[in-house]
């Protein structure tokens, strides 16, 4: 085999048979995939829950992770966080022609090594390549399916007043490691990317307690528009504390240099959980125990004034109205 | 952190928002003249303890809100040219030109890049020499030195298909258009932090003489904010107008000489047209004839058709200090940060997405 992807990898011929069988299969294999049928079969009971995500990050490479890993944890964390045990995950490849064998092993790999920490299989796969300038190196889509148990009611309409607001560690590590990268924007530092699966993370806490009323991973947007789509969901408001909120000395460093507020900056392995007040001291200690909840916080909680706002103490004492991002994170001018 | 925990000290902001309170008798008027200010202001809440005798107003000092409406159609323009790349900082392309906006032309097809330094707009060109690559050079003394030497960088390295389009602008003159035209009565001014980094203060001190208008350079922290008005409130009730600096960390008096003779190098003083404002004489930057190769206005002709301002848009009554973003009918209707009207709303440091992202007095009085 050649050292980069040809379009002839995408033919449906002998090289696209090649690639799944000795770049996809080695490392993904499990029963119903290695079948090779049409479709996947598989059972379950139960109420089920069902996702999808696409996945076009830039670079794809980044300190903590790649496409691989987040197309994994990102899918796997939708699931979790309606409190649904991730089972199996579809994933389609589009490979943009001449992108490095070498390079796609490596994300096959780190797919591999994700999908093993969150105990998913992936069941149902697809590979295109397209010419060279049609994509970006390469595009991930997942679907996944997850089953939700019994007595578990888990939706971001579900926040009450008087709910405490809970934060599992630090913001804005992802975005910044990623920005970190960026072409015309590199700088250097140690920080990583979050990245994670959490959904052992989500089992540990519904094993404390079911009155977890909302879970949200904020993603891109950061933290204030997770928050802000709680709020509208549950036509509740929110009041955070700017100082409970946990930032790395790098991210705050970072964000001060670029005009950034943290609390719009991405996140791939951070929830936020809106839980009932009585329970939420337990719900934090037990994610405290989990490596993905170690830094986890109270940060705010549910109020039945102002609607649909999230409002934030600031560090200096007053309070101000946190908006959704609007538009893309940019850097100031001067 | 070091240098910034410091200044957000909830304590320290407490005990000096309660001395200006004590201090301050006289009901005044302030602008902070950047937009940098206005957004840090907000985003603190610094508005809620300050008293309500010190009303503040928003000023100019937004770089893409001040671009004319005919000078963003030039940027425009230049970017349907054949062979042209368009760099700029990421805000620009937002802005709504008469007809279209940088972002439109982008997805119609037009090479048009953010840049986050005039060095990587300089990299471009030198990775594309069979292209133009035009910089749209907006900002104010801040920018002004790296956009210099960047022009300095491509004649140094024979980039000859660099250009710039200088509508960098000037700050005291604008002040001095501001005060002379008397439309909103001012009794002191937040100066600018980093602008005054590179100009120092003695540029401002004009103010106090011609004008009695008290003025002080401020940081961005909460702390640096509060201690500027606390001294703006101060030389106001004392009737003892003057320039200060409550931003001796960052700003010298004499400013950065090496900065300003890469500028002065570089440009020379013009008129400049201010949005809402109109030409103001030499408040702009200009490119130097040795170096107008660089220059876009010269190396490139456009004709464009006669500017439109969008209709009962008010960011030129807002940019001015003559309103405030609520008075604004379009505010949070027609106008909102995903689909912007005027530039106040777009930028990053324009005074309607910063009253827009943190809060209405209306909306704050409600907490």
């Amino acid at each position: 085999m050649d050292d980069s992807i040809l379009l002839a990898h995408g033919s449906g011929g002998k090289l696209s048979h090649e690639l799944v069988e000795k770049k996809f299969l080695p490392f993904l294999a499990n029963p119903a995939l290695n079948k090779l049928d049409d479709s996947a079969i598989f059972e379950a009971s139960g109420r089920l829950a069902f996702t999808t995500d696409g996945y076009v990050v830039n670079p794809i490479f980044f300190p903590g992770g790649d496409i691989g890993k987040l197309a994994v944890c990102g899918t796997v964390n939708d699931l979790a966080m309606n409190g649904a045990r991730p089972l199996y995950l579809s994933l389609s490849a589009i490979i943009e022609e001449g992108f490095l064998l070498s390079e796609l092993e490596r994300i096959v790999q780190s797919i591999k090594k994700a999908a093993e920490e969150a105990k998913v299989s992936i069941i149902a796969g697809d590979t295109k390549v397209v010419n060279r300038g049609q994509a970006d190196k390469l595009f991930i889509t997942t679907s996944g399916v997850g089953i939700i148990p019994p007595g578990v009611d888990i939706s971001g309409a579900n926040a009450r007043a008087g709910d405490k607001v809970l934060l599992s560690g630090t913001i804005g590590d992802h975005g910044i490691a990623i920005m970190s990268q960026r072409e015309g924007l590199k700088f250097s530092m140690t920080l990583k990317s979050d990245c994670a699966p959490l959904n052992k993370l989500v089992s540990h806490m519904l094993q404390v307690s079911t009155r977890i009323h909302c879970l949200r991973d904020p993603t891109r947007g950061g933290l204030a528009t997770t928050l802000n789509e709680l709020a509208r969901q549950s036509k509740a408001g929110i009041v955070i504390e700017e100082t409970e909120i946990p930032v790395k000395e790098d991210v705050r460093a970072a964000c001060e240099l670029l005009g950034l507020d943290p609390i719009y900056v991405a996140n791939e392995g951070k929830l936020v959980a809106v839980v009932d007040p009585t329970d939420a001291p337990k719900i934090l200690a037990r994610m405290r125990k989990n490596r993905y909840g170690r830094y986890a916080a109270i940060i705010g909680e549910v109020t039945g004034e102002h609607p649909g706002k999230v409002v934030m103490k600031t560090k200096v004492g007053p309070s101000r109205i946190v908006d959704m991002l609007s538009g893309e994170l940019l850097p100031r001018i001067c | 952190m070091k240098f910034i925990d410091e200044y957000q000290d909830s304590k320290l902001v407490r005990g000096l928002a309660c001395k200006i309170a004590q201090r301050s008798t006289k009901t005044i008027r302030v602008m902070e003249f950047c937009g940098g200010h206005t957004h840090a202001i907000l985003r603190h809440g610094i508005r809620q303890l300050v008293p309500k005798t010190v009303e503040m107003r928003s000023g100019p000092g937004c770089p893409v809100c001040v671009t004319a409406t005919v000078d963003l159609d030039k940027a425009i323009a230049l970017a349907h040219l054949p062979d042209v790349i368009i760099t700029t900082f990421g805000d620009m392309i937002r802005v709504p030109g008469s007809y279209s906006s940088l972002q439109k032309v982008k997805a119609e097809g037009a090479d048009v890049r953010i840049v986050y330094s005039t060095t990587d707009a300089v990299e471009i060109a030198s990775a594309n020499r069979g292209k133009s690559v035009i910089f749209i050079g907006i900002g104010f003394e801040t920018t002004a030195p790296t956009i210099a030497a960047s022009i300095l960088r491509a004649q140094r390295e024979e980039i000859e298909n660099f250009h710039v389009l200088s509508l960098n602008k000037l700050t005291p003159p604008v002040m001095k258009a501001l005060l002379e035209s008397g439309e909103t009565k001012l009794d002191g001014i937040v100066c600018p932090g980093h602008v005054s980094v590179i100009i120092g203060s003695h540029p401002y001190e004009f103010i106090p003489r011609d004008y009695r208008v008290a003025c002080v350079i401020s940081g961005f922290e909460p702390l640096d904010i509060l201690l500027c008005i606390d001294k703006l409130v101060e030389q106001i009730e004392k009737g003892e107008p003057k320039v200060e600096i409550a931003y001796l960390r960052g700003v010298k008096p004499e400013g950065n000489r090496k900065a300003r003779q890469l500028m002065e190098g570089v440009f020379e003083v013009g008129e400049a047209n201010w949005r809402g404002i109109g030409i103001v004489p030499k408040s702009g930057l200009k490119i130097r004839r040795k170096y107008e190769r660089f220059d876009a206005d010269k190396a490139f002709s456009v004709s464009l058709k006669p500017p439109k301002e969008p209709k009962g848009c008010r960011c030129g009554d807002i940019i001015r200090g003559a309103a405030m973003p609520l008075e604004c009918t379009l505010f949070g209707k027609s106008c909102t940060p995903e689909s912007p009207v005027g530039p106040c709303m777009v930028s990053s440091e324009g005074a309607c997405a910063a009253y827009y992202q943190y809060g209405t007095p209306e909306d704050l009085h409600t907490l």
